[in-house]
């Protein structure tokens, strides 16, 4: 094995930057992660109310259609005909009776099945299928599907275990924490171009060491400083985490000036109603970031809730899609604040905009140093819960999933 | 007010593009509106934006924050605008539709066509007669964001 394809022996706290930058590790990853044993955050159920109604989204490489049937069931298959392998939905999404594809007219209904097939008796006697071609053996590969509060996973391994299995209650708590008993709205829908490998931004995510040292913004607004309560949740496989912070009246905050951290300032807002939030939730939480591995995260930072979904285009290039929610029970003014405090996030976020660059910044920082690797030891070598922030266990936990994931 | 709109538009370009963007905000009136979306969002009529203010002072914040909180690799703009399809309204104020091309300047030169969409303005006069933004919607034809938007459109 060349020297650049080792991962460093037992460890989750160094990562070899070769992980980043091959192209046969995201072949690998298409077929271990994305078409293996992972759920998959598909779309929401509020985008697909409706029967007939459907989206298109995607497993890594692999295009999907999601789609509510006459019976109000939601199926999940693959975007590929069974003929010649085109697209079978080329729109985002619609409401529509069946699909046929455009190529030959092969037709299929909300679940996949094809129902028909274009000249299959022939013209005039004759041409046409042979008479043993039975519809029901050709159809594209069907996901398993399963929901959580409104949100849609699918996966294509028999091997996954039950969804509420492979996120763990204390996850499975903490999406309904956020999503339980509401009826969401989408916002806004924003796609954010990464100039960077999938991994570095799913690390960025778990990453609640950086969050206060990067984001000024954050930081000088109380929304998040790793010197509030707060605390980090790890699932048992390492690859789901909740890293969350609350409101505490009186808490220390020397701690960055004293260490000249860049992130202390006395930089104040001339229009300080965009932090001027509503209690949503009744427990000063003012920031909760879950993940779920591989690619899926849901937000809630003060009033400003989305689900960001991650999807590697590219060694060196990866689409975040952000869907921007709020829900039908907000007040008009709850409403206006959501809106408000969307600027926090995303491509444009007051708070987040770093994230689409640093990820950059490690990509071309590393390139020439594939047998290299980064250090990830602060709060110790494992990936276990904890009650500080000041730690990388939540990074680590995404590599010890990868690792039992894809066999590096 | 056709000639007046011109010249507004031109002088809001080159107010951004000469990195004078703590000039931007003195385009809109105090209560101005500005928001940056897509094509689709907008077609939807879904509400939310990359960039969301209702107030003046909301955009002076965008300014500070760039200057002395947000990080980001250095940057500039080059706005190519079309001409304005003006409607004056019964009650003084106008319509505007603006396409716009950005380009970004990278800091090793890369020079990438950023953006490409069109402004849906109200213009209207604030208490001295001078012509101002009422509101500005910004609609990005794509709904893809390369890297990160920090100076605004």
């Amino acid at each position: 094995m060349p020297l650049d394809t080792v991962w460093p022996e037992g460890s989750i706290h160094q990562v070899p930057y070769w992980v980043f930058q091959r192209a046969e590790v995201l072949a690998r990853e298409q077929e271990a992660i994305f078409r293996g044993a992972c759920w998959h955050y598909l779309c929401l159920e509020a985008e697909i109310p409706n029967r007939g109604d459907y989206r298109t989204t995607q497993l890594g490489e692999l295009p999907v259609v999601v789609a509510r049937d006459a019976e109000g069931n939601i199926n999940a298959f693959e975007n590929r005909c069974a003929h010649r392998g085109a697209l079978i939905a080329l729109e985002d999404g619609g409401n529509t009776k069946d699909f046929t594809c455009v190529y030959h007219a092969w037709r299929y209904d909300m679940a996949g099945n094809l129902k028909g097939v274009a000249f299959r008796n022939g013209i005039a006697g004759k041409g046409g299928m042979p008479k043993d071609f039975k519809l029901e053996e050709h159809c594209p590969r069907k996901l398993r599907v399963a929901t959580l509060c409104g949100l849609v996973f699918g996966t294509l391994s028999e091997a996954t275990p039950p969804l509420e299995d492979y996120l763990g209650a204390e996850i499975v708590g903490r999406v309904q924490r956020v999503l339980a008993g509401r009826t969401p709205e989408v916002l806004g829908r924003f796609t954010q171009a990464l100039p960077n490998n999938w991994k570095l931004y799913t690390e960025n995510v778990r990453d609640s060491y950086h969050a206060s040292l990067l984001h000024l913004f954050f930081t000088t607004f109380e929304v998040n400083r790793l010197t509030q309560k707060g605390g980090l949740i790890v699932s048992e496989g390492g690859g789901n985490h909740v890293s969350w912070s609350a409101i505490e009246a009186g808490a220390a905050g020397g701690e960055y000036a004293q260490q000249q951290i860049r992130s202390d300032s006395d930089y104040k807002l001339a229009d300080p109603s965009l932090l001027h939030g509503f209690q949503e939730f009744g427990d000063n939480c003012t920031l909760q970031i879950l993940s779920v591995f591989p690619t899926f995260v849901l937000q809630q930072i003060q009033n400003c809730i989305a689900v960001r979904q991650v999807v590697p285009r590219a060694v060196d290039r990866t689409d975040l899609h952000w869907t921007y929610l709020g829900f039908a029970e907000d007040t008009a003014e709850q409403r206006i604040m959501r809106l408000k405090q969307c600027n926090l996030v995303g491509a444009a976020g007051f708070v987040s905009m770093e994230d689409g660059c640093v990820g950059g910044f490690v990509q071309r920082g590393a390139a020439g140093a594939g047998d290299q690797q980064a250090v990830l030891r602060m709060g110790g070598h494992d990936a276990a819960s904890s009650d500080t922030r000041a730690t990388e266990a939540s990074v680590r936990g995404f590599w010890k999933a990868y690792r039992a994931a894809t066999g590096y | 007010m056709l000639n007046e709109i011109h010249g507004f538009q031109a002088a809001y370009a080159r107010c951004i593009d000469d990195n004078r963007l703590e000039g931007w905000p003195d385009f809109f009136l105090a209560d101005g509106r500005y928001r940056l979306t897509t094509a689709d969002n907008h077609r939807r009529g879904l509400q939310a934006g990359l960039i969301w203010a209702n107030s003046r002072a909301m955009l002076q914040d965008r300014i500070s924050a760039l200057r002395q909180a947000n990080i980001y690799e250095r940057h500039g703009y080059r706005h190519i605008l079309g001409l304005p399809l003006v409607e004056p309204q019964a009650d003084g104020t106008a319509r505007a539709e603006t396409p716009f091309m950005v380009a970004r300047i990278m800091r090793d030169g890369t020079t990438d066509l950023f953006a490409t969409g069109r402004y849906l303005d109200i213009f209207a006069r604030d208490a001295a007669g001078a012509l101002k933004l009422q509101e500005r919607v910004v609609v990005c034809d794509s709904s893809r964001i390369d890297t990160l938007l920090a100076i605004p459109l």
